[in-house]
């Protein structure tokens, strides 16, 4: 199955997002992927407010089975999260658990107005009732395969298929 | 014979002593401590980790600062944290080590924050909890005798990170007394571990070690000459608690000699750092001047010590 474009992908999440912006909107991207995308969307939208990027291993629902991986990024919220309207970026959409980790982490910092969730692609085989307000592509993906956002040492994003 | 702190798939199940760790597992506790620091910051400074986890403090020997901070650390990974005070406790009255921590495993503790005056102590436990078939819970040394302080050696270790962001050109020095000082054993074991090429040991003969050489350490009983051109000065405090016998003229003839001074931290490099594990005994082992002074990085390695324990715990909570 030949995988959409992701450079594409951003461009075009950018463009759907922009009526629904807030000027006092704030990006929040998941490491690893949502970050790369919330990196491309806030160039292309011209937030004036800082990039915030989250690491949610502390607060995965699967800890005491996987325990914790070793390279944890730390989190960054170079804003305050109080009555403010998040978007929360991530790459690829499958269970929903990311999202809860990450919700549940985001008001560890504060009560926002409101959080959105903007994803590249959603690849359904949802656990969570979570749905994203806006999604570039949907994709069906069998189980047992991971759709993964790469990054070129060029800087170019693109998709691309393994084995879970 | 397998390294009893870890488990077959050699992940860290219990932490005992820094002696024998492999140097990924030291570097993956102060890589994963990196995070923990900016929880400090939040609105909640809390993280779910440990969530629903019972966490004893079982301190035989007295202790400030760590028990608190381990206190503080498990409380910021949302845990049950149960204070043992054991002066009034059942050991007290005739109760042996593993009688109490039967008990506490009866009442479902999954793991043991354990200070003992007896070198060796933490490791019977983690024996017995083995023998016992409770692997699921672990047991963390906070000092054990002379032997071992891991959790201080590691926040040292994450402090030295911090201010020097690399090991491997560094010149060390641990000054004072080190025949007392698990700290410094347990310094000493992260230090040549993680690739300091010279570690120096300074004090008076009385109170080093004679075999300290093997551990790969330079013994210099002049301080002048031990701290000529360090990066980094590690204090130990005096210990007259665990003095027996005339080791010392008195705590002035050993401030003459061995206690830091501006004068004497002349000898290091410009930019060197001064570290103490507290509690600080000023005008013995430290002048005022120094502790308090632009060179000293004492309560940050306070703080960097929250973040280590709550590495150390969620990863063993984790394995």
């Amino acid at each position: 199955m030949p995988l959409p474009d992701a450079e594409r992908l951003c461009a075009a999440l950018a463009d759907s997002l922009r009526p629904g912006l807030h000027p006092d909107t704030a990006l929040i991207g998941i490491h690893t992927g949502g970050v790369w995308v919330a990196e491309r969307l806030h160039a292309a939208l011209g937030l004036k407010t800082s990039l915030g990027s989250l690491d949610v291993s502390f607060y995965r629902d699967d800890f005491s089975r996987s325990g914790l991986h070793s390279q944890i990024k730390s989190s960054d919220i170079p804003f305050e999260v109080k009555d403010r309207p998040i978007v929360i970026v991530d790459d690829v959409l499958y269970t929903g658990r990311t999202i809860r980790a990450a919700m549940n982490e985001i008001f560890d910092y504060g009560r926002p107005a409101r959080i959105d969730l903007a994803v590249l692609v959603d690849r359904g085989g949802r656990e969570l009732p979570v749905c994203p307000r806006w999604s570039a592509q949907a994709l069906q993906i069998e189980p047992g395969k991971n759709l993964q956002l790469e990054r070129s040492k060029a800087g170019v994003l693109s998709l691309r298929l393994i084995d879970a | 014979m397998r390294n009893p702190q870890l488990t077959k798939n050699g992940e860290l199940q219990h932490l005992l002593t820094i002696d024998g760790l492999p140097r990924e597992i030291l570097a993956a506790i102060l890589d994963t401590a990196a995070p923990f620091t900016e929880v400090a910051e939040r609105e909640v400074k809390k993280l779910p980790l440990l969530r629903g986890k019972s966490v004893f403090n079982l301190f035989f020997e007295n202790s400030t600062r760590t028990r608190t901070t381990f206190e503080i650390a498990a409380k910021r990974l949302s845990a049950d944290v149960i204070n043992l005070n054991i002066s009034t406790s059942s050991t007290a009255k005739g109760e042996t080590l593993l009688d109490t921590v039967d008990n506490l495993c009866a009442m479902q503790a999954d793991m043991f924050v354990v200070r003992h005056a007896s070198s060796g102590a933490p490791f019977l436990m983690a024996q017995h909890l083995a023998a016992m078939g409770l692997e699921h819970i672990h047991v963390i040394n906070a000092g054990d005798g002379r032997h071992a302080h891991p959790t201080q050696g590691l926040l040292d270790m994450y402090t030295i990170r911090h201010y020097k962001q690399d090991f491997t050109g560094l010149v060390v020095a641990i000054v004072g007394d080190v025949l007392h000082s698990r700290v410094a054993r347990s310094q000493i074991h992260a230090l040549t571990t993680l690739g300091v090429p010279e570690v120096r040991v300074i004090g008076p003969k009385t109170l080093i070690p004679t075999d300290v050489g093997k551990l790969g350490v330079r013994v210099f009983h002049d301080m002048r000459a031990g701290l000529k051109d360090v990066d980094v000065v590690m204090m130990l405090r005096l210990q007259n608690e665990r003095m027996q016998g005339a080791l010392l003229p008195s705590p002035q003839e050993f401030f003459k000699y061995y206690g830091l001074t501006a004068d004497k931290l002349a000898c290091a490099r410009p930019d060197v750092i001064v570290m103490h594990p507290g509690p600080m005994n000023r005008g013995v082992e430290i002048d005022s001047a120094v502790a308090d002074g632009p060179h000293a990085v004492i309560l940050p390695q306070v703080t960097f010590g929250i973040a280590v324990r709550m590495a150390v715990m969620s990863m063993l909570a984790g394995n």
